[in-house]
C-alpha cells in the first residue's frame, strides 16, 4: 500500500516535472492576438520550413499589449503579432520594439507599416456593416458610419464594444471627427444598439435575424458563410463608400520586441510572415479571410477586391494607439 | 469549473462524526507543524480574495464609484440576477419532479432513470453550451442561456432531493393519510416541508454555479458579471479594472455560500430513532406513466443526448472542407490531451497533499481553530474561477515573477479552486482510520512521520484516491483559470474547445470535446463503481 501510494505520487510528480520542462524547451515565443487557427497554420509551416520551434501565447490584442508593457524587460516574448495597428503604436510609443530589417519592411507597402520602421503590416481587414437580407434592403443602408448613432437606427444595429476590433474604429472617428462628435455617436449607439461580446456574436445575431445590421470586420461574415454554407447564410455585407470612416482598414501587424533574447530567430519569423509563401497560405486558408498586404498575393475571391474598397485617408500616426478609445467607451456607457 | 466547485457541498457528509474525546486527550495537542501547515493552506485560499479586495479598495472612492455605477454594470446585474433566479427555479422544478418520480412512484426502469438524471453532472457546462450553439445560433440569448444552465445544473437539486425522499420516514405520511389528507395535501403539508433543506440547499448551489459560470455563457454570448470581467481583462490585461466587478461578483457568491451553510446547519428532519429503515410508499402511476416516461426520455435526450449527439455529429463532419475550415491533426489532439492529463495529475496530487494537514487536524484535533480553518477553505467555493485566476495573474506579475506563466502557478490555482472538493474526501477518509492503530504504531517506536507514512496514509488510501480523482476530473474540465494562467505554448482540451467554438469552427472542436467528455464520464463511472454511489453522488440527508 505504502509503495503503491508513493509510486503514484512519484509518477504524478515526474509527469508534472516533465510537463513544466517541456514548456521551456521551445526557441521562439510568439504573443499572438490573431485567430489561433491562423496562427497554428503559420507556425506549423514555419517550423517545417525553418526547423525553429514556436510556442504561442494567445490573447486579445489590447490585453497582450498591456501585458507586454507590464512584463517590461523580462518579458519572454520575442515577437508580437496582433490584429490592430494601434496596439503596435502603443508599444512603438514606449520604445519597446526593435527596427524591422529592411528586406522584411520592403515587402509591404510602407503606409501599412510603422511610421518609424519598428513593425510591419501583415494583413488587413475592412470595417463593414453586415445586414440581414430579409430585414432590411441595401438601399436603406446609411451613407456614413456616424448615421448609426441617429434615432432612426434605434434597435436596428448590433455592436461589440469590448471586442479589440472595435477600438480602432472609435480611434478613427476620434481622429477624423473630434471628441464631441465621437462621444455623441457613441452615446447614440448606446441608445440604438444591441451589445455583444465579440464580432462573432454580432454577425451570428444579424444572420439569424435577431437584429437588422451589425458593425463588424469583413472576415467574420466570410467565416460565418464558410461554416453555414449558402443555405444558412441570410446576411450580406454593406461597404461604406466615399472614404467614410466606416470603411476603416484594420491592419494586422507584427514586431520584434527589444527585450527579445532571440532577435535573429525573431527576425526570421517576421520575414516569413510577409513572404509570398506565408501570405499565400493565409489567403488560401479559408480561415483568415484577411487581405494579404503583399502586393503579389491575391485575396480570397469571396472578398471584395482590395482595389475596390474605399477606406478613409488616415495614416498610422493619426489613428494613434487607442489610448482614448476605452475612456470614451466608458463615458458613453458602452463598457 | 463552476460545476465541480458547486458539486462539492452535496458530497459533504451531512453527519459529522466526532472523534471520541478519549483519543483527543490521549493524543494531546496537535503539533505546531500540523497547525502551521493547515494555517498556511487556509492562507493560500485567502490570498486571491484579499488581493482582489485590496485592488478594488486601491481605486479610491471616486474612481470606484465611477467604475461601479456605470450603466453597463446595472445591465449586467440585471442579466446576472435574472438568469440566476430563472435557472434556480427551473432547476428546482425539473430536479425535484425527477426525484419524486424516481423515488416515490413505480416508474418502470427507475434505477436507470436515477443514474441518467444524475449523469449530466459529468458533462462540463461549456460542452453543453458548445453543443447547443453549434446546433442553432438562435439560442444565443436569455432562453438559450437558461436552457443550458438548467440542463447542466438541475442534478444539483435532483441528487439531494432524491436522497431526502429516500431517507424520509414513511410513518409521517401514513399518519397524515390516516388523518384523512389527500395525496396533494399530503405532498404540500408533509413531504414538501421535509424536502425544504435539500431543496433550498440545492437551489443555492445552482445559484452559486450560475453566478460563477463563465464558459457556457461566453460561448452563448450571454453577458453576465463573469463574462464582463473577462472582457475587461481582454481590453486591459491588468486586473484593476475588473477587480471592482470581481468584488461585486465575489460578494454575491459569498452571500449564496453563507445562506447555503445556514440552510444546511439549521434544519434537519431526521427520525429520532435509527432503527431499521422502511422503504417509503410508492404511488402507482397507472396510465400516467406514459407521459412521465416520455418526459424522462425527453430530459435525457436534452441533457445527455444533445451534447453527446452533437459531438458525434461534428466528428462525422470532420474533413468536410466547406464546414470545417480548420485542420485537426492527431499530434495536436495528442498534445492537448497530454497537457490536460498532466495538469490534471499535478493538480490532483497537489490539492490532495494540501488537503492532508487540514484533514488530519479536523479528524484528530477537532476544535475551534480547526473549524475556523475549514470554513476558510470552504470560502473558495464562493470564489469564481475567473476572480481567482485574475488575482493570481496580477499577483504573479507584481510579486512572484519567477512563477509567472509557469505551470506551477496554474496548478496552485487549481489547488485553491478545488481544495474544498478534496478536503471532504480526505477528512472522511482520515476519520475512518482507527486511532488505536496509530497509538499501537507509536508505542512500537515509530515517530509521528513514520506513523503517518506507514499507517495512516495506507489506511486512508482509497479515500485519498477518491479525492485525487475528483480533483483530476475537475481540473480536466476547468476552463477559466486555465485560459488565463496556462503557460505559453500549452494547449489543453478545454482551451481547444473554447478557441474553436469561439471561432465557429464546431467540427474542429469536436475531437477535443469528445475526449474531454469521455474522460469525465469514464472517471465518474469508475469513481462510482470503485467507491460506491454514495461516495460520489452524496449522502445528504
Amino acid at each position: 500500500m505504502v509503495s503503491r501510494f508513493s509510486r503514484v505520487a512519484g509518477i504524478a510528480a515526474l509527469l508534472a516535472a516533465s510537463f513544466v520542462g517541456a514548456a521551456h524547451a521551445a526557441t521562439l515565443t510568439l504573443y499572438s492576438a490573431q485567430h489561433p487557427q491562423t496562427v497554428t497554420l503559420l507556425t506549423k509551416d514555419f517550423e517545417k520550413q525553418s526547423g525553429i520551434a514556436v510556442r504561442v501565447h494567445t490573447g486579445e490584442g489590447p490585453q497582450l499589449a498591456a501585458q507586454l508593457v507590464a512584463e517590461g524587460q523580462s518579458s519572454p516574448a520575442d515577437v508580437y503579432l496582433t490584429s490592430n495597428s494601434p496596439e503596435l503604436m502603443l508599444l512603438e510609443g514606449k520604445g519597446m520594439l526593435s527596427k524591422v530589417q529592411p528586406a522584411t519592411f520592403g515587402e509591404i507597402p510602407a503606409h501599412y507599416s510603422s511610421p518609424t520602421g519598428v513593425w510591419v503590416g501583415v494583413m488587413a481587414r475592412e470595417n463593414v456593416l453586415a445586414y440581414n437580407t430579409k430585414m432590411i434592403k441595401p438601399e436603406q443602408m446609411p451613407a456614413s458610419l456616424l448615421d448609426l448613432g441617429k434615432p432612426a437606427w434605434k434597435g436596428k444595429i448590433a455592436i461589440a464594444p469590448s471586442d479589440g476590433d472595435f477600438l480602432p474604429l472609435v480611434s478613427a472617428v476620434l481622429a477624423l471627427k473630434g471628441e464631441a462628435a465621437t462621444l455623441e455617436w457613441l452615446k447614440g449607439l448606446r441608445t440604438n444598439a444591441q451589445i455583444f461580446d465579440d464580432n462573432e456574436g454580432v454577425v451570428a445575431a444579424v444572420n439569424r435575424g435577431a437584429v437588422a445590421t451589425g458593425i463588424i470586420n469583413n472576415y467574420y461574415w466570410a467565416r460565418l458563410h464558410t461554416e453555414m454554407g449558402d443555405k444558412g447564410t441570410h446576411s450580406a455585407l454593406y461597404h461604406f463608400g466615399n472614404a467614410d470612416v466606416g470603411a476603416l482598414l484594420n491592419v494586422s501587424g507584427a514586431a520584434v520586441l527589444k527585450s527579445s533574447k532571440n532577435a535573429e530567430v525573431a527576425n526570421k519569423f517576421l520575414a516569413y510572415l510577409v513572404s509570398p509563401r506565408a501570405q499565400q497560405l493565409m489567403a488560401n486558408s479559408k480561415v483568415t479571410y484577411e487581405y494579404p498586404l503583399h502586393a503579389g498575393v491575391a485575396p480570397d475571391p469571396i472578398l471584395k477586391p482590395f482595389n475596390q474598397i474605399n477606406p478613409p485617408q488616415l495614416d498610422m500616426q493619426k489613428l494613434g494607439d487607442d489610448s482614448q478609445a476605452v475612456a470614451l467607451l466608458r463615458k458613453a456607457g458602452l463598457l | 469549473m463552476a460545476m465541480t466547485q458547486a458539486v462539492q457541498p452535496v458530497i459533504r457528509p451531512a453527519t459529522q462524526p466526532t472523534t471520541p474525546a478519549r483519543h483527543v486527550t490521549v493524543r494531546g495537542r496537535a503539533s505546531f507543524w500540523l497547525f502551521g501547515a493547515a494555517a498556511c493552506v487556509a492562507l493560500l485560499v485567502l490570498l486571491p480574495l484579499a488581493f482582489t479586495l485590496r485592488q478594488a479598495l486601491g481605486f479610491g472612492a471616486a474612481n470606484a464609484a465611477e467604475l461601479v455605477f456605470r450603466p453597463i454594470v446595472g445591465e449586467l446585474a440585471l442579466n446576472t440576477l435574472m438568469i440566476v433566479a430563472a435557472a434556480t427555479v427551473t432547476s428546482a422544478i425539473v430536479g425535484a419532479a425527477a426525484a419524486w418520480f424516481v423515488e416515490r412512484t413505480h416508474l418502470p426502469g427507475r434505477k436507470i432513470w436515477a443514474v441518467l438524471a444524475a449523469a449530466p453532472l459529468a458533462v462540463p457546462p461549456f460542452i453543453t453550451s458548445y453543443a447547443w450553439v453549434s446546433f442553432s445560433e438562435s439560442l444565443q440569448d436569455f432562453n438559450g442561456a437558461l436552457l443550458v444552465v438548467t440542463t447542466a445544473y438541475y442534478p444539483l437539486i435532483y441528487l439531494p432531493v432524491a436522497a431526502a425522499l429516500r431517507g424520509m420516514d414513511p410513518a409521517l405520511e401514513e399518519t397524515a393519510r390516516s388523518l384523512g389528507l389527500g395525496p396533494w395535501t399530503r405532498f404540500f403539508r408533509v413531504v414538501l416541508p421535509q424536502l425544504k433543506p435539500a431543496l433550498l440547499g440545492g437551489m443555492l448551489l445552482v445559484a452559486l454555479g450560475t453566478l460563477s459560470e463563465f464558459g457556457a455563457f461566453a460561448l452563448l454570448r450571454f453577458r453576465t458579471f463573469t463574462t464582463e470581467i473577462y472582457a475587461e481583462y481582454r481590453l486591459s490585461f491588468d486586473g484593476s479594472g475588473a477587480s471592482m466587478l470581481a468584488s461585486i461578483l465575489m460578494l454575491l457568491c459569498l452571500v449564496c455560500l453563507a445562506l447555503e451553510f445556514r440552510v444546511r446547519g439549521l434544519s434537519r428532519y431526521d427520525r429520532m430513532d435509527r432503527g431499521a429503515r422502511r422503504a417509503p410508499a410508492r404511488y402507482h402511476l397507472g396510465w400516467g406513466k406514459w407521459p412521465v416516461l416520455a418526459s424522462f426520455a425527453g430530459l435525457t435526450l436534452v441533457t445527455l443526448g444533445m451534447p453527446l449527439g452533437m459531438i458525434v455529429y461534428w466528428l462525422l463532419q470532420h474533413g468536410d472542407a466547406a464546414i470545417t475550415p480548420v485542420e485537426v491533426s492527431l499530434p495536436l489532439v495528442l498534445d492537448a490531451t497530454l497537457s490536460s492529463v498532466g495538469l490534471g495529475l499535478a493538480g490532483a496530487a497537489l490539492t490532495t497533499v494540501l488537503a492532508l494537514p487540514l484533514g488530519l487536524l479536523l479528524a484528530r484535533h477537532p476544535g475551534r481553530i480547526a473549524t475556523l480553518l475549514e470554513r476558510i477553505v470552504y470560502l473558495a467555493q464562493g470564489l469564481p474561477g475567473i476572480v481567482i485566476a485574475l488575482a493570481i495573474v496580477s499577483l504573479a506579475i507584481q510579486a512572484l515573477r519567477p512563477l509567472y506563466q509557469s505551470a506551477a502557478l496554474l496548478v496552485v490555482a487549481y489547488a485553491i479552486l478545488f481544495l474544498p472538493l478534496a478536503l471532504v474526501s480526505v477528512r472522511a477518509a482520515l476519520l475512518q482510520v482507527e486511532p488505536r492503530l496509530e497509538d499501537a504504531a507509536r508505542s512500537l517506536g515509530l515517530n509521528r512521520w513514520q506513523t503517518l507514512w506507514r499507517v495512516v496514509l495506507p489506511l486512508a488510501g482509497p479515500g485519498l484516491g477518491c479525492a485525487a480523482a475528483l480533483v483530476f476530473i475537475s481540473v480536466m474540465t476547468e476552463l477559466t483559470a486555465t485560459l488565463l494562467l496556462a503557460p505559453i505554448g500549452t494547449q489543453t482540451l478545454a482551451m481547444q474547445v473554447w478557441a474553436d467554438t469561439a471561432a465557429l469552427a464546431f467540427a474542429a472542436a469536436a475531437p477535443y470535446a469528445a475526449i474531454l467528455v469521455g474522460f469525465s464520464l469514464i472517471s465518474t463511472w469508475l469513481l462510482m463503481s470503485l467507491f460506491g454511489k454514495t461516495a460520489v453522488l452524496g449522502a445528504t440527508s
